[in-house]
């Protein structure tokens, strides 16, 4: 006699899975990865290949030999953080620096708290923010490295624009002056180094990886819509107020990671909100943080630092921002 | 503009390959198991013995109790047993086994295929025959028709809903009763609503449907006025019964709630043709249309078919067990139960017999939460199945009954689009049960 499967509804299941998103992501990340390259040249393959190595082998050698667990590196995921967080570090560092930062990522902010699915900060945030506070020098030298294909590209402030807005204000200059100095150009941000990390060189770039994520359903938009619509509002109630001493909305969302945090790392599904109140208020926070991290704070850029923060909110989200549920409120019943 | 439901859903591949095979009626088996529990309620007690003869169309088992149908043979010849034998879930219910001799039909059915247009019966009367004609709704749930029709004292139903959407993937039945019976539905709907008393009526069907829609419109605009078509955008679970009031007309259904709190009252374009045919030509519910699907199988099929035919005759009518067949599905592939044996037989609201292979029906190895909200964003009922979930594994009843799992219509939407393969609907439907026994429990107030 034939013997058939019984098992309950639903019979059909759909064809994605936790490997297919991450991959996802991670060709979303392809465009700035190949416009790293062509500005940094082997700086840019040599951080994606130690930062993805490091990461897939730490992830391996605790589940394998320290915890004895299922192996999960072919899901992507740790392959991702590798990538995220190689793409967040200036173009001239060490290679032993993108090392740390994925044992850091991967060891302490991913595997401590149960793998996949279990951390509650950004495992890459944590990478790159351990090194910025460990390796303050390193992580804020933003030197163009020389790239064996490619010569003659101007040599690099050594800084990123945000910071040379703060410290040209701190030294009471105007924002006219600032941007004349050092010739900044919204085609610039929008194509070419204006000075950031490795994966912050274009924002097209970055847009079109956005465009592919929204394509392909891989995130909401909500996320990074309200980070960067909180940028905008928060720099342009300032800049209104006095545009001598503050850069404008559009500087303050091309620059400084605002990109790439609020679309790569605010958007990870670990550690970001599930309903979508919920997300629009995590994206609020972030953009707040943000700016009060640049106005006031000691650090030029934020982002990280509030995604962080807010990363800390999400449980908290999750239990007071519901979604919509059905048949709550009758209309003419 | 198609319309469609507010909260979540999902778009699985229709796969509706049945779609062109025209309604051919199915052959008579030599012997047709009818079971008693072909309804939701009681299960209707028998009025024949062993060895009566009865024709097809014969009352052989009475209603009983206030939710409870009639059943009516489909065949005609000798009883041979009354027996508890497993339903194709594998449950016991008490069946009775006919032998077939021949075909003859009751006296006073109306066989021809002339179309009965004028409304003589008056509102209770409808009621009453299709109360005799054990008509139950063809959508699902299989409830009794006649009850659905009288709404409790102090409810008014100020619309009649129909439900043509077969949002299920590979259905097709109901697709082909709207394009070969379509005023047969519509006068099927007329009556419905004059048996409600309900000036206004709208029937939805699913865009992917066009001929289907382009037909019911043709005839309803040339005599049925009251009967608006509407166009639904292809989206799951938009034949659910709450989605479906939601697309139409806009109005949510409380929880816990039922259509008729928001003055509707759903049915199915197959129940109205059942209804049609009861009222119109004294024809009791005993055969319906049954589609005969799955990519592994080498033909698609749509049959008129007798209730109590066993899924072994139904796959041996189109060649055979296919190769590489592994699961039987009753029904569509999101909510439809899996058959656990093949000798087991089709009753009034069977709508298909869907054959998967393995690969088809694969799920992947449960892995980690990885919190993507996907579940959230496909829950029609605007619930969190990862919570739901989490909150079932550890018994919390109290915090799921916080979080309304009795809500839940089982539309499987969560665990289908679940990157993990978590089996999100399996572990809610096990903590719904107990906590919608929980409340029901409670005294009322």
């Amino acid at each position: 006699m034939k013997k058939l499967i019984v098992s309950p509804a639903p019979h059909l299941h759909g064809n994605e899975s936790t490997k297919s998103l991450m991959r996802d992501v991670i060709i979303a990340l392809v465009p700035s990865l190949l416009v790293s390259v062509y500005f940094f040249g082997f700086s840019a393959i040599k951080l994606a290949l130690v930062g993805v190595a490091t990461a897939v082998a730490v992830e391996y050698v605790i589940q394998r030999y320290i915890v004895k667990t299922k192996i999960t590196v072919n899901d992507y995921s740790a392959a991702l953080t590798g990538l995220l967080l190689s793409l967040n570090l200036p173009p001239n560092s060490p290679w032993w620096i993108m090392f740390i930062g994925s044992v850091v990522a991967i060891g302490i902010a991913k595997m401590t708290f149960g793998g996949v699915g279990q951390n509650l900060f950004n495992p890459a945030l944590v990478g790159r923010v351990f090194l910025l506070v460990s390796f303050p020098v390193i992580m804020t030298d933003y030197s163009i490295p020389t790239s064996w294909f490619r010569e003659g590209i101007d040599a690099g402030s050594g800084a990123t624009a945000l910071s040379i807005v703060k410290e040209g204000l701190a030294k009471g200059l105007t924002m006219d002056q600032i941007f004349t100095d050092n010739n900044f150009s919204y085609a610039e941000m929008l194509f070419s180094k204006i000075g950031g990390s490795v994966g912050e060189v274009s924002a097209l770039a970055l847009i079109l990886g956005f465009v592919y994520l929204l394509i392909r359903k891989v995130i909401r938009p909500h996320i990074p819509v309200a980070i960067i619509g909180t940028v905008l509002v928060f720099s342009g109630i300032f800049w209104l107020i006095n545009p001598a001493i503050h850069a404008d909305p559009l500087f303050n969302v091309l620059t400084g990671g605002i990109l790439i945090g609020s679309i790569f790392m605010a958007t990870d599904y670990v550690t970001s909100p599930m309903s979508k109140k919920g997300m629009v208020i995590y994206g609020i926070g972030i953009g707040i943080i943000t700016m009060l991290i640049r106005y006031w704070g000691a650090y030029p850029e934020g982002i990280s630092f509030a995604i962080l923060i807010m990363n800390a909110t999400v449980p908290l989200l999750n239990m007071y921002f519901k979604p919509a549920k059905f048949g709550k409120e009758v209309k003419n019943g | 503009m198609s319309k469609t439901f507010k909260i979540g859903g999902i778009h699985p591949h229709d796969n509706k390959i049945s779609v062109n095979a025209a309604i051919e009626d199915f052959p008579v088996m030599e012997r047709a198991f009818i079971s008693m529990s072909q309804h939701l309620g009681a299960p209707a007690e028998p009025v024949v013995v062993k060895g009566d003869k009865v024709k097809t169309g014969q009352l052989i088992a009475k209603s009983s109790g206030f939710i409870s149908a009639n059943v009516h043979s489909s065949v005609s010849g000798t009883v041979h047993s009354i027996e508890m034998m497993p339903d194709l879930a594998g449950n016991l219910a008490q069946h009775i086994v006919i032998n077939v001799e021949g075909d003859e039909w009751m006296e006073g059915i109306d066989r021809s295929p002339e179309i009965m247009r004028e409304i003589i019966l008056s509102s209770q009367e409808i009621i009453d025959r299709i109360a005799q004609c054990g008509v139950v709704g063809l959508g699902g749930a299989a409830f009794p028709t006649h009850i659905k029709l009288s709404p409790p004292p102090g409810k008014k139903a100020e619309f009649l809903l129909v439900n043509g959407a077969e949002c299920e993937p590979y259905l097709t039945s109901d697709y082909r009763i709207m394009v070969e019976n379509s005023e047969e539905i519509l006068i099927g709907v007329k009556l419905m609503m004059s048996a409600l008393g309900v000036k206004k009526s709208y029937l939805g069907i699913e865009e992917n449907k066009p001929k289907a829609i382009k037909r019911m419109k043709e005839i309803a605009s040339k005599g049925y006025p009251e009967i608006k078509i509407v166009s639904l955008k292809k989206r799951y679970p938009q034949g659910g019964e709450k989605q479906l009031i939601d697309a139409i007309v806009g109005r949510q259904v409380p929880s816990m709630g039922l259509p008729i709190d928001v003055g509707v009252v759903v049915q199915n374009v197959g129940t109205a043709l059942a209804v049609y045919e009861a009222v119109q030509k004294n024809k009791p519910l005993f055969e319906g249309v049954v589609t005969v699907t799955g990519k592994c199988m080498p033909e698609q099929r749509n049959f008129r078919m007798r209730v109590g035919t066993t899924f072994e005759s139904m796959i041996f009518a189109v060649g055979g067990f296919p190769k590489g067949a592994e699961k039987l599905v009753s029904g569509g592939p999101m909510m439809g139960k899996a058959v656990s044996r093949i000798e087991a037989a089709s009753v009034k609201s069977t709508s298909a017999l869907l054959l998967l292979t393995e690969e088809e029906t694969k799920r992947g190895e449960e892995s980690n939460c990885i919190r993507c909200a996907k579940c959230v964003d496909a829950c029609p009922m605007g619930l969190e199945p990862y919570l739901l979930n989490r909150l079932s594994r550890a018994n919390r009843l109290e915090d799921l009954e916080e979080n309304m799992v009795h809500d839940c219509i089982e539309c499987g939407s969560c665990l289908y689009v679940c990157p993990a393969d978590i089996p999100l609907l399996d572990t809610i439907r096990l903590s719904k049960g107990k906590v919608l026994k929980i409340i029901r429990s409670r005294p009322k107030k």
